[in-house]
């Protein structure tokens, strides 16, 4: 899994994938966790980031990361190697 | 959930696709703020120590309303009297607060009439209305000296005979049913006031001995959003005022208005927010109150003005607060958030687009949510579109004006209710309804002894 | 003479095929010689185009649709004010003035000048209350009725003739042929705009608009006569030229003296073939064809903004009777970045 390598990420969280013309807003988590997908950081790596960082339960967390991933591939911004 | 010290709030994470005409964050603004406190009081504290979800009634609120009420029409008339109407919301403690405020009791039911003399209410002080009054309330009511507001022809005759068997008087007024201009017209309550019927039952009132014709009473209809039509109202009870005192020399003791001032609440349906076209009480007060002066009764003998609101002084002044089951996608994109708060604990849910707000606060990315109940039923939809944050499974919300039927009209549906509490002037807690265990919900059912074991 | 700097808010600024009244009215004051504005959008829609055409529009703000209450846009308008110091504000949708005008001593406490008709004038001029109007002001008025259901309107149907209009509360109207027509514009209209959908007559005629602007004292100080060449099929001019018609002045000048009235307005008329006026619709603010005033010799938006800033205000006389004007789309070349600035930090 990688991220869309033609995607546009503005600092404030613009997402314009240039290959289907949408454009997209993410929040301050989002950004995030697209940032560390980008820098190559594995799903168990950016987990163990998250867990560190917020006070979140890691149930929680594997529920709502499993939500995001599936909304960015619906979008084609995150595809299957 | 406990939070673990120095460690951040975690917010769900999210991407919104932008659609045209999709309101950005700014374009939904403090919307969707935050609404942590009720009364100075911390929301999710309040669940966390009487579960979710939870009514939640403010007791300042509701005194601050009849206040404002009533100031608005005793600056521009002299008699002014509420009675508070019991179908809106008749849990006791509501009620007494009311009547601690010196409002009467206008009930529609003998169940109501019952509840309103257990709150210490005499006969004199209450108002009953409705078409479906039984001979033995119509009774009891007369001999208590209730004010009877007769419905119908039928109500009429019934009541008569009532007195003549058992030689008592009544005092009664007749509810009377106009065109003031406005969609729906309410003809099936009263006597039409246009094609004669309400000088008919008067004339027929005023030749008994034993009906004491005492007011006039209207109710043109709810959620008025012009107050124009209580000023064509008001005239035309007035004119049937003047009517009698010139053919009977008799002086009517009171108008009654009836209810219908709209609560700040947004109609489905209703492009502009509620917020900004409901009339203030000045509003209608100026409507009404100039009607009756500038009318042909004379300044000495102007009768009592009765106002049975019910909504606008106990919308605002109840929420329930809930929690979050779960998220769904829909297959059409949509978020989708499911909540413990369900049609059968909002029944109002159907006609109002509730205002909802987190109990915590969000970066302010929103997207289009649907907010669905937990019942396992298709029509338990509590809001179907709206622009909400993300909110996880547990997060707390409130949902605000919720203060009026939403304790008579509930439904016990598969579930028990939950509790209902009021915080005082004080801001001290009390639990004013208990939440329902199965043994309250089955102690009137009796099992034939064939089906016992 | 030097002219005078002043900085005006103006909504309004999709001009699109169903265009809002906003970049006309900018190029009047543009155009101005009394007045060097700075001009700042307030925008509903992250792709309405006044956004994007820098040259006309120095600076836009997102603000809240007036659907989410008119406290949220005073927040919002207190923040753009911090920022740009405003002397006045001059808003052009419909739906949006309610707000406004509720808004109005707020705003102008705030030290922004408005000019808007008073909430009354507002109220009685609605599409649903124009019989009232009609009666009350003696000017003639397609029969039209309220329908708050489905139900209402089957009942009300039997009573007209078909084509019948249905509009709705706010925008858009349609001609129905028959009752499965109407039915399913109710329920387009009803969706969109709320209750209560308008059922009107039928009027067969030449449509022709007058744009006027009233002092606030029964005094007119500009109306130009127009009549529609080419109507789009949302119903809209896309052509028009102006006419010498006293009539219509006449019809005009009753309704502004009667009404007393304050601000823009538009009276959207159909002239039978036997030469009646017929009043459609009065629309309680600048139309989008304002530009052909502005090139026919009177610069409307100029004398709105002079009577909202209390100045002296000669009423226009005479325009150019024949000038006509032709309306064309155009395709600007904007970056995403642009688009990109305005979604995520509301102002562009």
């Amino acid at each position: 899994m990688k991220v869309n390598q033609s995607i546009a990420i503005s600092e404030n969280g613009f997402v314009f994938n240039p290959v289907t013309g949408d454009s997209f807003t993410l929040n301050n988590t989002g950004m995030q966790i697209i940032a560390m997908l980008k820098s190559g950081k594995t799903i168990e790596q950016i987990k163990e980031a998250l867990l560190s960082e917020y006070d979140l339960d890691a149930l929680v967390l594997e529920r709502y990361l499993q939500d995001f991933i599936t909304d960015l591939k619906r979008n084609y911004l995150l595809l299957e190697e | 959930m406990t939070k673990t010290m120095g460690k951040k709030m975690f917010e769900r994470p999210t991407i919104t696709r932008l659609t045209p005409g999709m309101p950005s964050k700014h374009g939904v603004g403090i919307a969707v703020a935050s609404i942590q406190f009720i009364d100075g009081l911390k929301i999710d504290d309040l669940i966390e120590k009487y579960g979710s979800p939870l009514y939640i009634f403010s007791e300042t609120v509701i005194r601050k309303n009849v206040e404002d009420l009533k100031r608005a029409f005793t600056v521009r008339y002299p008699k002014i009297q509420i009675a508070w109407s019991y179908k809106t919301n008749y849990l006791d403690a509501i009620c007494r607060i009311f009547h601690q405020e010196g409002s009467w009791a206008e009930v529609v039911s003998g169940f109501e009439y019952e509840k309103a003399i257990r709150n210490g209410i005499n006969g004199e002080h209450i108002i009953f209305n409705g078409p479906g009054k039984t001979e033995a309330e119509l009774l009891k009511a007369a001999k208590d000296g209730a004010y009877i507001h007769i419905d119908h022809f039928d109500e009429l005759f019934l009541l008569a005979k009532v007195c003549q068997v058992y030689d008592v008087t009544a005092r009664v007024s007749i509810r009377v049913n106009m065109d003031v201009g406005i969609y729906p017209k309410w003809d099936r309550f009263g006597f039409n006031f246009e094609n004669g019927e309400a000088w008919d039952a008067i004339n027929r009132i005023m030749a008994n001995p034993q009906l004491k014709l005492m007011g006039l009473h209207t109710h043109i209809g709810t959620y008025i959003m012009t107050t124009d039509a209580y000023r064509i109202a008001a005239a035309k009870l007035s004119e049937l005022a003047a009517s009698v005192a010139q053919k009977f020399n008799h002086y009517i003791a009171y108008i009654d208005m009836g209810g219908g001032f709209a609560s700040r609440n947004t109609l489905r349906g209703a492009y502009l927010s509620g917020e900004d076209t409901t009339p203030s009480f000045d509003d209608y007060a100026d409507a009404i109150t100039s009607a009756v002066i500038n009318s042909q009764i004379k300044p000495d003998k102007l009768p009592t003005i009765i106002l049975e609101t019910g909504r606008a002084l106990i919308d605002d002044a109840g929420s329930i607060a809930g929690t979050v089951i779960a998220n769904k996608r829909l297959t059409d994109g949509r978020r989708a958030l499911i909540v413990d708060v369900g049609v059968n604990l909002l029944f109002t849910s159907f006609w109002y687009d509730h205002k909802i707000n987190p109990t915590q606060t969000h970066s302010g990315l929103v997207e289009e949510t649907v907010i669905y109940g937990p019942l396992c039923m298709n029509i338990d939809v509590i809001r179907p579109s709206l622009m909400f944050p993300p909110l996880k499974v547990g997060d707390h919300f409130v949902i605000s004006r919720t203060g009026a039927y939403n304790n008579t009209q509930w439904l016990q549906f598969i579930t028990t209710r939950p509790n209902v509490i009021l915080i005082d002037t004080n801001r001290q807690t009390h639990i004013i309804r208990k939440a329902e265990n199965i043994d309250n919900l089955v102690q009137n059912e009796e099992i034939p002894p064939h089906l016992v074991k | 003479m030097d002219r005078k700097k002043i900085t005006i808010a103006i909504t309004g600024l999709n001009n699109i095929d169903s265009p809002g009244p906003g970049m006309p009215v900018v190029r009047g004051i543009k155009e101005s010689t009394i007045f060097d504005a700075r001009i700042v959008g307030l925008a509903y829609d992250h792709l309405e185009p006044g956004i994007y055409m820098k040259e006309w529009v120095d600076k836009t703000y997102m603000i809240p649709y007036p659907s989410k209450g008119k406290e949220v846009l005073y927040e919002r308008l207190k923040e753009i004010h911090a920022k740009e110091n405003l002397n006045l504000i001059i808003p052009n949708f419909d739906a949006e003035l309610f707000s406004f005008i509720k808004l109005e001593n707020q705003i102008n406490q705030l030290g922004i000048k408005t000019f808007l008709p008073t909430l009354e004038q507002f109220e009685e001029r609605h599409k649903s209350n124009l019989p009232e109007y009609g009666k009350k002001y003696g000017v003639n008025i397609p029969k039209s009725e309220e329908a708050f259901s489905m139900n209402d309107l089957t009942n009300i149907l039997r009573s007209f003739t078909y084509p019948v209009m249905i509009k709705g509360k706010y925008y858009d109207a349609y001609k129905a042929y028959s009752p499965e027509q109407a039915q399913a514009y109710f329920s387009k209209l009803s969706a969109k705009w709320g209750y209560p959908v308008i059922v009107q007559e039928y009027i067969d005629g030449t449509e022709v608009n007058v744009i006027a602007l009233g002092d606030g004292k029964g005094q007119v100080i500009s109306a130009v006569a127009m009549r529609k060449q080419y109507i789009t099929d949302k119903g809209k001019a896309w052509g028009g030229v102006t006419i010498s018609d006293d009539s219509m002045l006449e019809l005009t000048h009753k309704i502004i003296s009667q009404t007393k009235w304050r601000g823009g307005m538009e009276l959207e008329l159909i002239r039978t073939a036997d030469s009646k006026l017929y009043i459609l619709e009065i629309n309680p603010r600048i139309p989008a064809w304002v530009y052909l005033a502005v090139g026919a010799g009177q610069n409307l938006p100029e004398a709105h903004v002079m009577l909202a800033l209390g100045m002296d205000v000669k009423p226009y006389k005479s325009y150019d009777i024949g000038k006509m004007f032709i309306r064309y789309s155009w395709d600007m070349i904007v970056d995403i970045e642009m688009f990109s600035k305005l979604v995520t930090s509301g102002e562009l």
